[in-house]
C-alpha cells in the first residue's frame, strides 16, 4: 500500500489549481476526506495491471468527425449568447480587469 | 377508473386511454396537478414546474406521445426553462437551447411538466445533497429516495407524473429506482445523447427512463435513443424497437447470478435467491457465478469520476451564465478538489492511469462472463433506502451504495432495476439489477419484463 | 569581446496558426472572428461552454493539419486523440482547452533555412480561445470578452531548439507563413493574431552539449521583425547576466515594441499544471494509410521544390528564386511555371524575364494569359531586332547636322559621345537597346 499523507497545504495548492475558495475549516475537512477516499483507491494496488492497457472510452468508436460546414441552426444570436451573462456591456461579457498574464 | 386517479396510469395505459378518448388531456393534467399539489411540497421532487404544460400538451395530441406529462431531471437543459442541476451556481440559469433528450421528447409529443430534484450536479446517491433541499422517499418519507435522479424516481413513485427521465453516471437511475420501488433503465453508454446534459463523468453519463413498469421503460427509451450528430460518443447504429421483446419467453436464456459471495450483501442476496426461482419456472438457466469484486469498482469509479468532474465543472466561472465558483456546495467542491489532485503532476500516473487500467479489468471480466451468460443479475443496492441525514459526514456514501452498479457503468453496459421485494413494515423496496452486453438493452428489458409480469412486486400492476 | 565567442544560442519557436476552415474546430459556428460585425455572434452551446455542450471535431481541420505535417517532412501518428488542457482564464469558456498532449497528429519534421535545417518537434491541433478587450467603463478597469474566436481551429508548430539567431528565426517564420498560405489553409494575419509567435530562448557555453537549465519564453510577438529584435535583445540580455555569473530567471516575457525590449510578464511564480487527460467526449482518431496517402497525393509541388527546379532548369539565381517565391498563392506560382516553360520552349531568356519583373519592367503575375505575357516580354525587348537601315539613316542625319561635335569627338573629346547617343535615341522615338545604338554609332564615327 502506498501511504499518502494529505496536508492542509496540499489542499491549498489543489484549491488554487481548481479555483475553489476554501475556508480553513474546509481545508482540514478536505484533507481528511482526501485521505479516506485515497485509502479506498489504494486498494486497487492489490490488482496486477502491469500488462493491462488503460480504458478511457467504451464505445469502440473512432474517427467521429463532421464535415466543415456552418450549422446556423445551433448558433445563438448575440442576445441569446448574453442572455445569462451576469455582467454584460455593449455585446460583450464583462469581467474585472485581468492583471495576470495568461501563462499558456 | 376514477378521473382523479388518472395520475396512477402507466405511460402505456395513458397513451392508450388518450387514443381511445377514455379521458381527456384536461382530466389527465387535473389528476397530475392534484397529486403534485398534495405531495410536492413535502416530497420536494420537482424544483420547477411548467404552468403552461397543459396548453403545450393540447398542441401535441397528434404526435406519438400525445401530450403525456413527463418529468425531467434538472440537469437536462430545457430551452427557455430554468435548469439548475440542483446547484445554486445555476440558480437563475435559463438555457437558450434544448438538450437532445428534451428536444426528442418534445418532438414526439411529450410535455416536460417539470424539472426534478437531484444531488447537486448529480453528485450523489441520496438527493440529499441538492442545493434546494432533499427529496423524500414517497414510499416512506422518513427515508431517502436515493439518487442522484431521486426527484424523478420520487415523482414516479408518488404518481406526480406519468413517466420520467433521469441520468446515470454510476447508479443514478437504477439506485433511486430501487429505493423508490420503480423501474429504472440505464441504456448502453452512447445509446442516448448526452448533448445538453450538464456533464458529470463524460465517459459514463447515460440518460435513461425512470418509469412505473418495464413496458414503459422500453416505450420511453424508443423516443430517447438514437444517433445524435451533436454527441461524438453517440452510437451511429440504429436503435431497435425496445418494446419488441415485451412478453417474449425467456426460456433457455442463460442467467448468471453474481456477487453472492460479497460480504455485507447477505440480506439482499437471501431475498434475491427467493425471487430468482421464478426465472427457473419460466425456463431460464440459472447459475451462480463469480465476477470481479465490485469493491474494486469503487476505487476506479471514484478516481475516474472525480477527475472528469473536476474538468467538467471548470466551465462554471460565472461569466457567461450562473454564479461564480464560490457558490459550489461542499460535495461539488470536494469532488473537484479530489479530481484535480488525482490529475495533477506526479499523481496522474498513481491514481488516474491506475484506475483506467483496472477499468480494463472490469471490461475483460464482463466480456468473459457474457461469453457464458446472456444476462447477469445481482441486487441493485446493498440494502433498503437509508434514513434521511445518512449522507452527512460520509464522503464515500454514494460510492458504497452504488458499488454493485459501478462495474456496468464503467464498462458502459446496459442495466435495469426492477423491484423484487417490499418490506411490509417500512414499505421500502429492494431492486434487482439485470445487466447485458453493450447494445443489448432488449435482453435486460425482456428478462425484467418477464420478472415483473410473473411476480407481485410492481405496485402499478398489483396495486397495494 | 562579444558574447558570441563564449556562448551559443539555443532557440526554439512555437508558432500558433488559425486555420481558415468555414466552421469552427468543434462546432458548426462560423469561423471568421476578425470580420464579425458584432461580438459574440458566432457562438453556440459548444463554444460558449454551456452545460452539456459537446465537441465534434472538424474533419477538414484534421486533414489540413496532416497536410501541413506532410509539407514539412513530418511523420504522422496513425493513432491520435484530443486531450483536455486545464487552466482558468475568462476567455477560455470551458475551463480547459481541447488540445493534443502526447499524440500530436504530426511529429519529427523539418524546415530548411539558409542558416541550416530547423527540425520540427511536433504539430498539433487545438482550439483557440475567445478574445479579451481591456478597457475602462465608468471609471472601472474591466476586461470585455468576445467568444467569436472561441473554438477556432488552431495549429501549433513547435521546433526543436535548432535556431541560432534572430535572422534565422525570422526566415523560418516567413518560410512557414509562405508555406501555409501556399497550401491555402491559413491567412496568417499577424496583426489580428491569426499567426502568433513565441520564442524559447537561452544561451549555453559553447563547449556545453546539454540544454541550458533555464529558458526564457517570449510571447505575443506579432511580426517577424519584432521576433528578430526580441531574440537579439534577449540574447544580449542573457549574455550580460551570464557574464556576471547569474543564471537568467526562467520566466515568460513579452516584446515591448515601443521601448524595443523584452519585459517580464506578471504572472504566477509556480509552474503550470495543466492536468491533461484524454477528452472523453471525443473518440480517438485513427488515421489510415489511405487517409494519409490521399492527402499526400493531393499535395501540390511545394514552393521549395519549385524553387529548386527553377534554379536547375532555368539557371535562375537563388536570390531571384527567393523573390519569386514571395508569391505565396499556389496558383500564382503555377502560372509563373507555365510562363517559364513557354519562354524556355521559344528559347527566350527566363533569367532576363525574371529580372524585368524584379526591376518592375513587367508586372507579374498578371491576369494576362501566358501567351500575352510572353508577347509583353517580347515587346519590351523588340529593340534588339530594330531595323538597322532605319538606325543607319538616323545616325547619318545626326552626324550630318552636328559636324562640329563630330570634329570634337574625333579630336578626342569622349563625352560628346553621350550627346550623340541622346540625339539618336530621341529621334528614333522608341525604346531601343542602347547597346545596339552604341555599336552602330561608334562604327559610323570611326568610319
Amino acid at each position: 500500500m502506498v501511504k499518502s499523507v494529505v496536508t492542509p497545504k496540499d489542499v491549498e495548492h489543489i484549491a488554487k489549481l481548481a479555483k475553489i475558495p476554501v475556508s480553513p475549516t474546509e481545508k482540514r475537512s478536505f484533507a481528511t476526506a482526501f485521505e479516506e477516499t485515497l485509502g479506498v483507491v489504494n486498494q486497487l494496488r492489490q490488482l496486477d495491471v502491469t500488462q493491462t492497457p488503460t480504458t478511457h472510452q467504451v464505445t469502440g468508436l473512432e474517427n467521429v468527425w463532421r464535415d466543415d460546414e456552418v450549422d446556423e441552426t445551433k448558433m445563438f444570436s448575440q442576445q441569446q449568447a448574453l442572455a445569462n451573462g451576469t455582467k454584460v456591456h455593449d455585446g460583450y461579457f464583462m469581467v474585472p480587469r485581468i492583471l495576470e498574464e495568461k501563462d499558456v | 377508473m376514477s378521473k382523479s386517479s388518472l395520475n396512477t396510469l402507466t405511460l402505456t395505459q395513458t397513451i392508450e386511454g388518450l387514443k381511445q378518448k377514455t379521458f381527456s388531456l384536461q382530466e389527465l393534467y387535473g389528476a397530475i396537478n392534484q397529486a403534485i399539489e398534495q405531495n410536492n411540497q413535502k416530497l420536494n421532487a420537482y424544483l420547477t414546474l411548467d404552468d403552461k404544460a397543459l396548453a403545450k400538451a393540447e398542441k401535441t395530441t397528434h404526435l406519438p406521445l400525445m401530450g403525456v406529462p413527463i418529468a425531467v431531471k434538472d440537469n437536462f437543459c430545457t430551452k427557455d426553462f430554468r435548469t439548475t442541476a440542483a446547484s445554486k451556481v445555476l440558480d437563475q440559469f435559463v438555457p437558450q437551447f434544448d438538450s437532445t433528450v428534451a428536444k426528442k421528447l418534445k418532438e414526439a409529443g411529450g410535455v416536460i411538466i417539470g424539472k426534478t430534484n437531484l444531488d447537486a450536479w448529480a453528485h450523489g446517491s441520496s438527493t440529499e445533497t441538492s442545493g434546494y433541499g432533499r427529496t423524500l422517499n414517497p414510499r416512506n418519507p422518513n427515508y431517502l429516495p436515493g439518487g442522484s435522479s431521486g426527484g424523478s424516481a420520487a415523482a414516479i413513485a408518488a404518481d406526480m407524473t406519468i413517466a420520467a427521465v433521469g441520468s446515470e453516471t454510476a447508479g443514478s437511475i437504477r439506485q433511486p429506482a430501487a429505493w423508490c420501488g420503480v423501474v429504472g433503465l440505464k441504456p448502453t453508454y452512447g445509446r442516448v445523447s448526452r448533448y445538453g446534459v450538464a456533464a458529470m463523468a463524460s465517459s459514463t453519463d447515460s440518460p435513461g427512463p425512470i418509469t412505473k413498469t418495464v413496458e414503459d421503460a422500453a416505450l420511453l427509451l424508443n423516443f430517447l435513443a438514437g444517433h445524435d450528430p451533436n454527441d461524438a460518443t453517440s452510437s451511429p447504429q440504429q436503435a431497435p424497437d425496445f418494446t419488441a421483446v415485451l412478453n417474449k419467453s425467456i426460456k433457455g436464456l442463460k442467467i448468471g447470478v453474481i456477487y453472492q459471495d460479497i460480504p455485507g450483501l447477505e440480506m439482499v442476496n437471501e431475498k434475491l435467491s427467493e425471487q430468482l426461482q421464478v426465472f427457473k419456472e419460466l425456463g431460464a438457466q440459472l447459475e451462480t457465478t463469480k465476477a470481479l469484486d465490485p469493491r474494486y469498482a469503487i476505487g476506479v469509479y471514484t478516481v475516474v469520476q472525480r477527475a472528469e468532474v473536476s474538468s467538467n465543472l471548470a466551465r462554471y466561472d460565472g461569466i457567461r451564465y450562473g454564479h461564480d465558483r464560490s457558490y459550489f456546495g461542499p460535495e461539488a467542491k470536494r469532488r473537484q478538489m479530489l479530481g484535480t489532485y488525482t490529475l495533477s503532476k506526479g499523481y496522474a500516473e498513481k491514481y488516474y492511469d491506475l484506475a483506467q487500467k483496472v477499468r480494463t479489468l472490469f471490461l475483460e471480466d464482463n466480456n468473459q462472463l457474457f461469453k457464458k451468460y446472456d444476462v447477469l443479475i445481482s441486487a441493485t443496492s446493498p440494502g433498503f433506502a437509508k434514513k434521511i441525514g445518512a449522507t452527512e459526514g460520509a464522503a464515500m456514501f454514494g460510492e458504497l451504495e452504488d458499488m454493485l452498479l459501478e462495474p456496468s457503468s464503467l464498462t458502459g453496459q446496459p442495466g435495469i432495476s426492477v423491484p423484487y421485494y417490499r418490506d411490509p413494515k417500512t414499505h421500502l423496496f429492494l431492486g434487482m439489477n439485470i445487466v447485458a452486453p453493450m447494445w443489448q438493452e432488449q435482453r435486460v428489458i425482456q428478462v425484467a419484463d418477464a420478472f415483473e409480469k410473473n411476480t407481485q412486486w410492481n405496485t402499478w400492476r398489483n396495486p397495494l | 569581446m562579444s558574447w558570441q565567442e563564449t556562448y551559443e544560442p539555443v532557440i526554439g519557436l512555437e508558432v500558433h496558426v488559425e486555420l481558415k476552415t468555414q466552421s469552427k474546430m468543434f462546432c458548426g459556428c462560423v469561423n471568421n472572428p476578425f470580420h464579425a460585425k458584432k461580438p459574440n455572434i458566432y457562438t453556440c452551446p459548444v463554444c460558449l461552454g454551456m452545460p452539456g455542450g459537446l465537441p465534434v471535431p472538424n474533419k477538414k481541420a484534421i486533414e489540413w493539419t496532416v497536410m501541413i505535417g506532410l509539407a514539412t517532412n513530418c511523420k504522422t501518428n496513425t493513432f491520435s486523440k484530443f486531450d483536455r488542457k486545464h487552466y482558468f482564464y475568462p476567455d477560455l469558456a470551458k475551463g480547459y482547452q481541447i488540445s493534443q498532449y502526447d499524440l500530436p497528429f504530426c511529429y519529427e519534421g523539418s524546415v530548411n533555412t539558409s542558416f541550416g535545417k530547423v527540425r520540427l518537434n511536433r504539430i498539433h491541433l487545438e482550439e483557440d480561445t475567445g478574445k479579451l478587450l481591456h478597457t475602462t467603463i465608468k471609471g472601472k478597469k474591466v476586461s470585455l470578452v468576445d467568444f467569436n474566436r472561441s473554438g477556432v481551429p488552431l495549429v501549433e508548430i513547435v521546433t526543436e531548439p535548432d535556431i541560432k539567431n534572430g535572422a534565422q528565426a525570422k526566415e523560418y517564420g516567413k518560410k512557414l507563413r509562405q508555406l501555409l498560405r501556399f497550401l491555402n489553409v491559413a491567412d496568417c494575419d499577424m496583426e489580428q493574431g491569426g499567426m502568433r509567435l513565441e520564442a524559447n530562448i537561452s544561451l549555453r557555453k559553447k563547449s556545453e552539449k546539454n540544454l541550458p537549465k533555464y529558458k526564457v519564453e517570449v510571447k505575443n510577438i506579432n511580426s517577424f521583425r519584432f521576433l528578430e529584435q526580441a531574440i537579439n535583445f534577449e540574447l544580449d540580455r542573457q549574455a550580460k547576466l551570464l557574464d556576471k555569473g547569474e543564471q537568467p530567471k526562467q520566466e515568460t516575457r513579452g516584446w515591448d515594441s515601443i521601448k524595443n525590449q523584452t519585459v517580464a510578464h506578471r504572472g504566477k511564480e509556480e509552474a503550470a499544471d495543466y492536468r491533461y487527460f484524454p477528452d472523453p467526449d471525443i473518440p480517438p482518431i485513427h488515421l489510415t494509410r489511405k487517409f494519409i496517402q490521399n492527402i499526400q497525393d493531393a499535395l501540390p509541388e511545394l514552393p521549395e521544390t519549385i524553387g529548386q527546379r527553377w534554379q536547375k532548369e532555368y539557371s535562375l539565381h537563388p536570390k531571384q528564386v527567393a523573390i519569386l517565391l514571395e508569391f505565396d498563392e499556389s496558383k500564382e506560382l503555377a502560372w509563373l511555371d507555365q510562363v517559364f516553360a513557354q519562354l524556355s520552349k521559344h528559347s527566350l531568356p527566363v533569367s532576363q524575364f525574371v529580372n524585368d519583373f524584379i526591376n518592375k519592367k513587367l508586372k507579374l503575375p498578371s491576369k494576362n494569359s501566358v501567351a500575352q505575357t510572353i508577347q509583353a516580354f517580347k515587346n519590351l525587348h523588340q529593340a534588339e531586332t530594330i531595323d538597322t537601315r532605319e538606325l543607319a539613316t538616323v545616325i547619318k542625319q545626326v552626324l550630318d547636322e552636328n559636324q562640329d561635335a563630330v570634329k570634337k569627338y574625333q579630336a578626342g573629346e569622349q563625352p560628346v559621345f553621350g550627346f550623340f547617343m541622346g540625339q539618336v535615341m530621341r529621334r528614333l522615338g522608341k525604346k531601343v537597346d542602347p547597346q545596339a545604338i552604341r555599336q552602330a554609332l561608334q562604327a559610323a564615327l570611326e568610319a
